[in-house]
């Protein structure tokens, strides 16, 4: 078999990054000159700082992390929403996000209130799709529980609830109902807690793209992308898991949980395997997407072919 | 227009026509119109062409009987084995680009995937039918035979659009396009075939109440 392990990357990998990250720096240190240089339509880049977790391999090249996007609400098929974006959802801020349930600190808060008492890390994730492809993404964001944290979730707080935009104008996937919107995610409390997950804003050390999930979103590198919801605008915090909208539209298929596990097969297809884009061979898929030491003691006693 | 369709340019026009898929996928392939996932969008790609010849050979009869264009009766077969040739190749790409020949893994998903049960089973149907595909194979079978045999089609079209509606995740659109299109095609022959039925049995009366009618003459 020509299947690599995902854990040690080529030499010729590892160069890759290195040149991509002289050019991150660059965006860093000149953001100013850079832009004067480009004129204002260049994507503004954000201050980061390296944050744990992140992998060694070589990230997935920008443009395919732009262009291959499941986002139903701006079309079904992968290259819909970048191709729709800029007519509908081109200038998704101001934006506003809801805190509410569960919680000692309930509110309406701006983007900017939201995400400015935080320092933004840069971290290197897998993100393996529930379609059996993979990509490696260098996201920025800021680690979900710092943020959660703030709105001070009282001892009924179990869960939290996410949910997407809803504004068929602008995500005009939502004119028919391909699934029943708004998207709706949820993680256990603490999976949302745990520092590998994230609340991202940017990638490749730039605002998050509509087509991503401008201009907030959550990024669970274990899980399966579709727990990973775009474009949030409500956080709930609340006592009972929430029926999210992959489970309401085919409840055999997709559950609660969708930890990536090679093991647990989607009734369609196997999950044993992936293909990396980019990468012309199959690869491996690693229980929880290689992150099981961080993660698997979170399920210790479950039985996770029950709980998919 | 049945005579235009005639002319000797017609059948090359159309066989090269049938080539433009293809040349559109190599061109995609070579400038980096496959988007990130090239593996997939070929498999796909061929896959819908596969369908849609499969469409397009269907049609043909129903073209002829409502049309009156007998002329297109001659492209049936040509039209026909592109519909395999596509089939084959889209097999090809799941078999050679999706799994790199994995054996074991396509053998699997062969048995597990009810879908792709459905797939390889329309692909092995529809090689007797290419194989028969030559005058002399027709000659050799028999009209009446190769006909009950040709008419596997029938059972391969509804499997392959059963195949791509399975595997689509949650939206159907162009899967019930498909159906949509192939229940046309199928129910046209049913009720050409009941009203044929219908004609001759109509005409058998006619047939066995003209002697009574005339006895009075004899």
């Amino acid at each position: 078999m020509l299947i690599r392990s995902g854990a040690f990357p080529r030499e010729s990998e590892v160069t890759d990054k290195a040149l991509w990250l002289d050019r991150r720096r660059f965006l860093a240190l000149g953001a100013a000159g850079a832009l004067a240089l480009s004129g204002a339509g260049a994507e503004a880049a954000l201050p980061t700082v390296k944050g744990p977790f992140s992998t060694d391999e070589p990230p997935t090249p920008q443009k395919d992390v732009t262009t291959y996007n499941n986002f139903y609400e701006l079309g079904v098929e992968k290259s819909d929403p970048a191709q729709l974006a800029p007519s509908y959802f081109g200038k998704p801020k101001p934006w506003s996000v809801t805190i509410a349930g569960e919680c000692a600190k309930p509110g309406t808060l701006g983007y900017e209130d939201l995400i400015r008492p935080h320092k933004l890390e840069e971290r290197i994730y897998r993100l393996r799709c529930v379609e059996a492809w993979s990509m490696v993404i260098p996201w920025v964001g800021i680690p979900l529980a710092e943020v959660l944290k703030r709105f001070e979730p009282n001892s009924r707080a179990k869960y939290v609830e996410f949910t997407t935009l809803q504004d068929p104008e602008r995500l005009p996937g939502q004119r028919r109902a391909v699934i029943d919107w708004p998207y709706v995610e949820g993680l256990r409390m603490d999976e949302a807690m745990h520092p590998l997950t994230l609340l991202a804003v940017g990638l490749y050390g730039e605002e998050l793209l509509p087509q991503n999930g401008a201009p907030i979103r959550l990024v669970v590198p274990w899980k399966y992308g579709f727990k990973s919801i775009k474009s949030i605008v409500r956080i709930r915090f609340a006592e009972t898991p929430s029926k999210t909208a992959w489970m309401k539209a085919a409840p055999r298929e997709y559950g609660f949980y969708a930890n990536v596990n090679p093991a647990v097969d989607h009734p369609r297809w196997s999950q044993a395997s992936e293909r990396r884009i980019g990468e012309f061979l199959r690869r491996k898929t690693l229980p929880f997407n290689g992150y099981a030491d961080q993660v698997a003691s979170l399920y210790s006693g479950m039985d996770l072919a029950v709980n998919y | 227009m049945d005579k235009v369709l005639r002319q000797s340019w017609v059948k090359p026009v159309l066989f090269a026509a049938c080539l433009i898929p293809l040349g559109l996928l190599a061109v995609r392939a070579a400038t980096g119109g496959l988007g990130a996932n090239p593996i997939e969008a070929t498999n796909r790609f061929l896959g819908d062409w596969a369908l849609r010849f499969l469409l397009i050979a269907l049609a043909v009869t129903p073209l002829r009987a409502l049309s009156g264009w007998n002329a297109v009766a001659r492209w049936r077969r040509m039209l026909g084995l592109f519909a395999f040739a596509y089939v084959v190749l889209h097999f090809s790409s799941y078999v050679g680009l999706d799994q790199f020949f994995d054996w074991n893994a396509i053998g699997r998903e062969i048995v597990k995937r009810r879908y792709i049960t459905l797939g390889m089973l329309a692909v092995l149907l529809l090689i007797p039918l290419a194989v028969t595909s030559t005058d002399s194979m027709v000659r050799r079978l028999g009209g009446r035979r190769w006909r009950a045999l040709h008419r596997l089609v029938y059972l391969i079209a509804p499997l392959g659009v059963t195949h791509h509606w399975m595997m689509v995740k949650k939206d159907i659109t162009e899967p019930a396009i498909h159906a949509f299109i192939l229940s046309m095609l199928l129910g046209w022959r049913v009720v050409a075939r009941l009203r044929h039925n219908g004609a001759t049995s109509n005409r058998k009366a006619a047939a066995c109440s003209a002697p009574q009618s005339s006895s009075p003459l004899s």
